[in-house]
């Protein structure tokens, strides 16, 4: 679960602070916790460091996607009264924190095995010749970049990839490239289920809750 | 086969909306409050008589574990911690009751909270569920907008509140002490027991961590009674509905809720359209997520779903997330990615799994290809048996397992695959 990052890299910015749109949730994360029990508050806010820097993009790198720089890491450590090193130890930790700049949209595969049962395989080839890139790459434009996960937890659904916030399944490697070409046009594909079925009903059709689906017109 | 008005989750897949007023036309925040005024006592004893057993993968029955919190306070609040860390390959299920259900999990965290002497519930959604936990968030305001939250909760005249805590990608998190540790703001490293959650759990008060499924089914529960729900399934112990995940070689994957004890070939067939190509086909099944060590066709034939008769075969119901393999699998390419699985998600903190399960997904490497000694199958089977036992959390066991079950189950196919590599490097 080590995870290297670089403090000191050229891409790393002076100064961050949480501008006026993120001071709100920022607080609002705080309060949630107990008195004197701000430390509980460190993954909401690199979560709203990370969303935040996703929206302002920067100079260096003009078509970035959320990462966290070392200043939004000292900047929470103040907010919460902690230690640098125990917010750097949280980053490192955690895989969804970004340590370095990533594209706009980032592509988070999944290989482990009920994906790979339902062809995984295919999907990455896929993608990796769609964009041109390897794993742990980004495009030259700055919009995608690619990476492999551990099991995200939609089995039934295999397989499927994660983009930002958003679960993509039961995908082909046709369906797949039909949503990059979504993204690379900023559209918004439909997120979830590429085959149109509901959640994680069987694709066939429901085997249960009849009525239920007789009024959803599912059946 | 479970019918139709026994089923809990009548919204699993999304067909209504999620919100409010949909779940109480399903029945959910029905009296509530008359729910409560069983009493803290009244509520525990129901819940020991439905005979549900915790739905998170260990199966500990979920009366008794509420009994374990202290009766009488001593100034530290109590905690209920609601377990979302969802991320055993293999399981989606509390993913679909966070997204279309999740009304049935807030009143059912009022309820236990209120069995326990809890004024607060924080729930740990994993961090990749964003839509799920963005639903939750919004029933969450919809209830203390209708004042089932907060003050005086559904009239009960008990506070209480419900706070949503997103993870950021760490399997280990599902590990209650460790899901503790990661609320807490730290690393997530599981504690040493004693002292267990229940004396010293988070923030050092008396807590109870609960998987997301365990609370979701607690009104129904209570509101039908705890012999109705004890009366379905296998027997006492093995009692009531469960959500099953069906992932892998069948014709279509779903998730699904049954009858606990439900034969494994009849799920299968009954609901996920059979395995692809016949059941013939079947090469192996893995029960309940990927920690639970994999079964060979034979027993497939005839195991039953439920928690005792899957251990009597050496294996376990888990979270019910069922991997079905057919013939056209590479078993030990299969197995190789759960150890890689298990090597990524170690925490680091304790050596036999840190190490070991790095050595395990080394060796296991060399077993795809072949290029190993028919001696190292023995050598990998002792050192997930070094793994095994020794360190503070079950993940050590969860990366030993798999391996071992393949070993015993298809030992053959490994030795093959080195005589082959030989032959054809010769």
């Amino acid at each position: 679960m080590k995870k290297p990052f670089d403090l000191h890299a050229d891409y790393q910015p002076e100064d961050f602070e949480f501008n006026k749109k993120f001071k709100k949730p920022v607080k609002e994360a705080i309060e949630r916790y107990p008195a004197g029990r701000q430390q509980s508050a460190v993954m909401p806010l690199l979560d709203l460091a990370q969303r935040q820097v996703a929206v302002e993009g920067a100079a260096a790198n003009p078509l970035y996607g959320g990462w966290i720089p070392r200043a939004a890491m000292d900047h929470i450590a103040e907010i919460l009264d902690m230690q640098k090193v125990k917010v750097y130890e949280v980053v490192s930790f955690y895989s969804m924190y970004n340590t370095a700049p990533v594209g706009k949209y980032l592509i988070q595969f999944c290989s482990t095995t009920p994906c790979w049962l339902r062809g995984s395989d295919a999907i990455i080839k896929a993608v990796i010749e769609h964009l041109g890139v390897g794993v742990g790459e980004t495009t030259n434009d700055g919009k995608f970049t690619l990476m492999e996960v551990e099991c995200l937890g939609a089995c039934v659904n295999a397989p499927m990839v994660q983009i930002n916030d958003d679960y993509y399944e039961d995908l082909t490697p046709d369906n797949m490239r039909e949503v990059l070409n979504s993204l690379a046009e900023d559209l918004k594909p439909t997120i979830g289920s590429q085959t149109g079925r509901s959640a994680s009903m069987p694709c066939s059709g429901p085997t249960c809750l009849e009525k239920q689906a007789k009024k959803a017109k599912v059946v | 086969m479970l019918s139709d008005k026994d089923r809990i989750f009548t919204n699993l897949y999304g067909w209504e909306s999620f919100s409010l007023k949909a779940a109480q036309k399903r029945g959910d925040w029905d009296n509530t409050k008359a729910i409560l005024k069983k009493g803290r006592e009244g509520i525990i004893e129901e819940m020991k008589a439905s005979g549900l057993r915790g739905r998170g993968g260990a199966g500990f029955p979920t009366g008794l574990k509420w009994s374990f919190m202290p009766k009488k306070g001593d100034g530290r609040p109590h905690y209920l911690v609601i377990n979302a860390d969802e991320s055993e390959p293999g399981t989606c299920k509390d993913r679909d009751i966070l997204r279309n259900d999740p009304h049935k999990l807030i009143e059912g965290a009022l309820i236990a909270g209120f069995a326990m002497g809890a004024h607060c519930a924080y729930i740990y959604v994993r961090g990749e569920f964003y839509n799920e936990s963005s639903n939750l968030w919004k029933a969450i305001h919809e209830a203390y907008d209708a004042g089932l939250l907060g003050k005086n909760a559904a009239g009960s005249g008990w506070d209480f509140d419900i706070i949503v805590h997103r993870g950021a990608g760490a399997y280990i998190c599902g590990e209650e002490t460790a899901l503790i540790e990661s609320i807490e703001g730290k690393k997530g490293q599981p504690r040493n027991k004693p002292p267990f959650p229940a004396m010293a759990g988070l923030y050092s008060c008396p807590t109870t961590v609960n998987n997301v499924e365990t609370i979701a089914v607690v009104p129904t529960i209570l509101r039908r009674g705890g012999a109705w729900f004890a009366g379905l399934g296998n027997d006492e112990k093995n009692a009531g509905t469960k959500l099953f995940c069906i992932s892998g070689h069948v014709e279509n994957p779903c998730n699904v809720e049954e009858e606990m004890g439900i034969p494994l070939r009849d799920l299968i067939e009954k609901h996920a359209g059979g395995v692809r190509g016949g059941w013939d086909n079947l090469l192996a099944i893995i029960p309940g997520g990927s920690s639970t060590p994999m079964l060979a066709k034979d027993v497939c034939d005839s195991v039953r779903m439920d928690f005792d008769s899957l251990r009597e075969v050496g294996t376990g119901l888990g979270t019910a997330g069922v991997i079905v393999m057919d013939k056209s699998t590479d078993i030990i390419e299969a197995i190789a990615r759960l150890s890689h699985f298990y090597m990524h998600e170690s925490c680091g903190q304790c050596t036999p799994c840190r190490e070991g399960t790095g050595w395990i997904y080394r060796i296991m490497k060399r077993m795809v290809a072949g290029n190993a000694s028919v001696d190292e199958i023995d050598q990998l089977f002792e050192i997930t048996k070094e793994i095994e036992g020794k360190t503070i959390c079950a993940l050590g066991d969860a990366a030993a397992w798999p391996v071992q079950g393949l070993i015993k189950n298809f030992r053959h196919e490994m030795e093959h695959r080195i005589l082959k590599y030989r032959k054809n490097a010769a």
